[in-house]
């Protein structure tokens, strides 16, 4: 069945079934390597991608309920400047260890900041808890946050 | 030219040929036996040519680009950054202006000098390389200098080096290394090249920031599991659930007739189901009506595991190490008695293991990310029925290690699927798979009996029971009964203590694999040392920090590091109810580290973690803003598994299967992380295991500070706390 998905504002068309995850479909359809499967039951926040702007969990979305919603994954995210900033603070921080989890951490920070530009930390705890970091790098996504939002109003 | 760039375009690269396992012999975990010849011409053939390539590290093109080839791999700890620094800060490059490149499999040229072979593990790469990488880049210097020495006529001693480039500050005149590239080729490596005084240093010592990072936060950072190549299948699997049992019959009829289903792969341990795509082959997968034979461990339980274990516990051990008269000593004073142990725990990298193969009638080529590229080399060899020398290994950035990929059981396994697949095969495992076969840390037993007087431990007797970890992994380690891994931070002890005994008893669980978990040997025994300390300080009637003060007088640089972590901590002022402050203290990894951690128990036995307080010694930090992040993440690893981490057996059979049930900690639960970094000029220490180590003890005794529990065991036991059992 060919489906069609707007991807970081690009049109992409493809052969997938209705059921099959949107995680396999940019990984193993489109080569869209950088969201990153970690667990595959929406607990660990690898996959993390944006659909209308809101965080999801890939590994459990089926590509037939995306329909005509705008998908942007860690390849895009930059384009907002919103996930600019998220980058930006998490390079400036150096945030990243293994990075495999990492584009799902900027996903959901960019996500967070979006609707809730200056973030407290029950706001952070809450948005970030369902991405797992197992290099344990939760101290500097924290504050990676709020330089980032502290950065949005400058 | 774009930092790094070279190491995420993982499949440009094609690894050199050469032989397996070069046979380097180690003698003992702590000492590097090998002199390394990092001034060897041998180079591997297909990208030295046109180049300036002293030695296996170094290459310099015409046109001015370093590429630095990397002996250690990157999976997270920073090392592709700190090796980079070594290597520039000798050779005088320009830092901003390097290519970085996975070394392929050589044991030889690449080969770790503390283990003899290509492996990165045990928070030794930058211990093992320091003087071999410093020398490599001054060599190299010596060499551009020379070139440009003799096109100038003028004296060697009269040039400098700074950023790629050398001058002759009398002239004015100045050379890039590209320039001299060519002229430098033919110079002669010369003997004994000079090292900087650390006083010189430009890049180390530095909070540079890291190379491989750019390319994580925009998803172009290629791991193993990102391999794209024509014609690529995909695979996942399912090996018996219990260990050791065997396939018996499969009904693939219902799996066929999945769309995007390719094949079935029935070997005799395993089911692999290989499609268009990962959802293809996990559907497939899941539609396979599988019988197992289960074979002769289908009746093997956590319980029997740890009656099996205690029993042996209880018998002599091999003595690692002796000093003064235990017998008397432990006949001395007052006595406390106590055993600790530790559960199996998998490693759950970020990145399911994987790895993706194509087998031809004449060549093997892989691509994964390992931390042991000839051991993977040579295995996948035999899988595929072939010579060393027709199997190309390809390493990638790696979503993890821990210890897990210092296995290649992943790269066996898809090799053998591979050679059943026309084309390449990417076989990825399930989050499932890869926890329920897993290589596990192992279930270990801690036996120590001291005895105290006048407020100091005057006899110390400590028994490590568990695998040997070494007998098969590395079989120079295990020698006369002892794994040098499972005593290390044992023999290793910083107290001045007159009448001391290590034992190690090797018990190996029954069809349970074990293997090296971050944090490895020490990771059991600071634990062990480090709580029974504090029911010693509590017998002795003394604080925790005071206690160890007293008997770390021949070890300055721990004292000194105990010291700063008591005063940034707090410890000692007073904290709110149901507050603890746990301190723990270890020289493991020739890192000198104390931790005080700062924990909140509610009345079920629920702990709040509220901050970490952390002083480290650990020589000269080469980056010292990773050696900070090392410890924030270490900490928060070990902390997990002291909080959650336990893999139980049932019927021969691993009973978590993800994240749901094998927990991990997450930022919510985060405490508040300080590392303060001690200034020094000793040689640098090991760093990516440590915190892990550190955490566990630290909030074991911090419960304990706070409601008067003696914690023996881990994961931690809310039920004990709440019951309030005071020891
Ligand atoms: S892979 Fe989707 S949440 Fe883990
Ligand atoms: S950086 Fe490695 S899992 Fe988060």
């Amino acid at each position: 069945m060919t489906t069609t998905l707007t991807i970081n504002g690009e049109a992409k068309s493809f052969d997938a079934p209705a059921d099959m995850p949107l995680l396999w479909v940019l990984r193993d359809v489109l080569g869209m390597t950088g969201t990153q499967f970690g667990c595959g039951i929406a607990q660990c926040g690898a996959c993390t991608v944006h659909i209308d702007g809101k965080p999801v969990r890939s590994c459990m979305l089926p590509v037939g309920a995306v329909r005509d919603r705008a998908v942007t994954t860690i390849e895009g995210v930059g384009a907002s400047p919103v996930g600019a900033k998220v980058q930006k603070a998490w390079l400036d921080l150096e945030v990243i260890q293994c990075g495999y989890c990492q584009s799902g951490q900027i996903m959901s920070a960019a996500a967070l900041l979006a609707a809730t530009p200056n973030p407290d930390d029950s706001d952070i705890d809450a948005a970030m808890a369902g991405n797992i970091c197992r290099c344990g790098t939760y101290v500097r996504i924290r504050a990676a946050i709020k330089q980032a939002a502290s950065q949005r109003q400058s | 030219m774009a930092v790094a760039e070279k190491i995420f375009d993982g499949l440009s690269r094609r690894a050199v040929l050469t032989g397996g396992l070069a046979g380097g012999i180690l003698l003992s975990f702590h000492l590097p036996v090998r002199a390394f010849g990092v001034n060897e011409p041998v180079q591997p053939p297909d990208d030295t040519a046109g180049k300036f390539a002293p030695n296996a590290f170094i290459r310099i093109d015409a046109g001015g680009t370093t590429t630095l080839v990397m002996p250690q791999v990157e999976m997270g700890q920073g090392v592709y950054t700190s090796i980079s620094m070594i290597l520039a800060e000798e050779l005088d490059a320009d830092f901003s202006r390097l290519a970085l490149e996975h070394a392929p499999p050589s044991d030889k040229l690449y080969g770790n000098p503390m283990f003899g072979i290509q492996a990165t593990g045990n928070s030794n790469s930058i211990r093992a390389w320091w003087p071999h990488l410093r020398a490599a880049g001054a060599s190299a210097r010596a060499m551009l200098v020379q070139a440009a020495a003799q096109q100038w006529q003028v004296d060697p001693a009269s040039c400098t080096t700074a950023n790629s480039e050398v001058m002759h500050k009398d002239s004015g005149r100045k050379l890039s290394y590209g320039e001299l590239a060519l002229a430098a080729s033919s110079e002669v490596p010369p003997k004994d090249v000079p090292l900087k005084d650390p006083k010189d240093f430009v890049l180390i010592g530095k909070p540079l920031k890291r190379l491989d990072t750019p390319d994580k936060v925009n998803g172009k950072a290629v791991y193993g599991i990102d391999a794209i190549l024509p014609n690529m299948k995909f695979a996942t699997l399912k090996a018996c659930p219990v260990f050791g049992g065997k396939v018996a019959k499969v009904d693939d009829s219902a799996a066929k007739k999945i769309p995007g289903v390719q094949k079935i792969v029935v070997l005799d341990d395993l089911v692999a189901v290989v499609g268009d795509h990962m959802w293809a082959a996990k559907k497939g997968l899941d539609a396979l009506v599988i019988d197992w034979d289960e074979g002769p461990n289908a009746h093997i339980s956590s319980t029997d595991i740890w009656r099996d274990l205690r029993a042996a516990s209880e018998k002599d051990g091999a003595v690692a190490k002796s000093a003064g008269d235990i017998v008397k000593g432990l006949a001395t004073g007052d006595r406390l008695d106590a055993a600790y142990e530790l559960p199996f725990l998998a490693h759950a990298t970020m990145e399911p293991i994987n790895a993706t193969v194509h087998v031809t009638p004449d060549l093997c080529e892989v691509w994964t990310g390992t931390q042991v590229m000839t051991r993977v080399q040579s295995e996948a060899a035999k899988a595929a029925g072939l010579p060393v020398e027709k199997v190309i290994v390809n390493n990638h950035l790696l979503g993890g290690g821990f210890g897990r990929k210092l296995e290649p059981d992943m790269v066996v396994a898809a090799v053998r699927i591979a050679k059943q697949v026309d084309g390449p095969v990417k076989v990825v495992w399930t989050r499932e798979e890869d926890i329920q076969h897993d290589v596990y840390r192992p279930v270990y037993r801690d036996n120590i009996a001291a005895t105290l007087s006048d407020g100091k431990i005057v006899g110390w007797k400590y028994r490590v029971s568990g695998s040997a970890i070494m007998a098969r992994w590395f079989p120079a380690g295990f020698q006369n009964g002892v794994d040098i891994d499972g005593v290390d931070s044992g023999i290793d002890m910083p107290y001045d203590i007159p009448n001391f005994h290590v034992e190690f008893v090797r018990a190996e669980p029954p069809a349970v694999p074990t293997g090296f978990w971050r944090g490895v040997g020490p990771n059991n025994n600071v634990f062990a040392i480090e709580s029974f300390m504090d029911e010693l300080a509590k017998k002795a009637g003394k604080d925790p920090v005071d206690f160890r003060r007293g008997m770390l007088g021949k070890n300055p640089r721990l004292l000194a590091a105990l010291n700063l972590a008591a005063e940034k901590s707090g410890w000692g002022q007073p904290s709110p109810d149901r507050v603890g402050r746990g301190v723990s203290v270890q020289p493991s990894f020739a890192s000198f580290i104390a931790t005080v951690v700062e924990a909140e128990i509610d009345e079920s036995g629920e702990v709040k973690l509220r901050r970490v307080t952390c002083a480290v010694d650990t020589g000269i930090a080469v980056n010292p803003d990773t050696v900070v992040a090392q410890l924030e993440g270490g900490l928060i690893f070990g902390l997990t598994a002291a909080l959650y981490g336990e893999v139980t057996i049932d019927k021969g059979r691993v009973q978590q299967s993800n994240f749901n049930d094998y927990r991990m900690l997450r930022i919510d639960q985060a405490p508040k992380i300080e590392v303060h970094v001690i200034e020094s000029g000793e040689a640098p220490g090991g760093i990516g295991e440590t915190g892990v180590t550190a955490g566990p003890p630290a909030l074991r005794n911090a419960i304990y500070a706070a409601t008067g529990v003696a914690l023996r065991r881990l994961p931690i036991d809310r039920a004990m706390i709440a019951a309030g059992k005071k020891s």
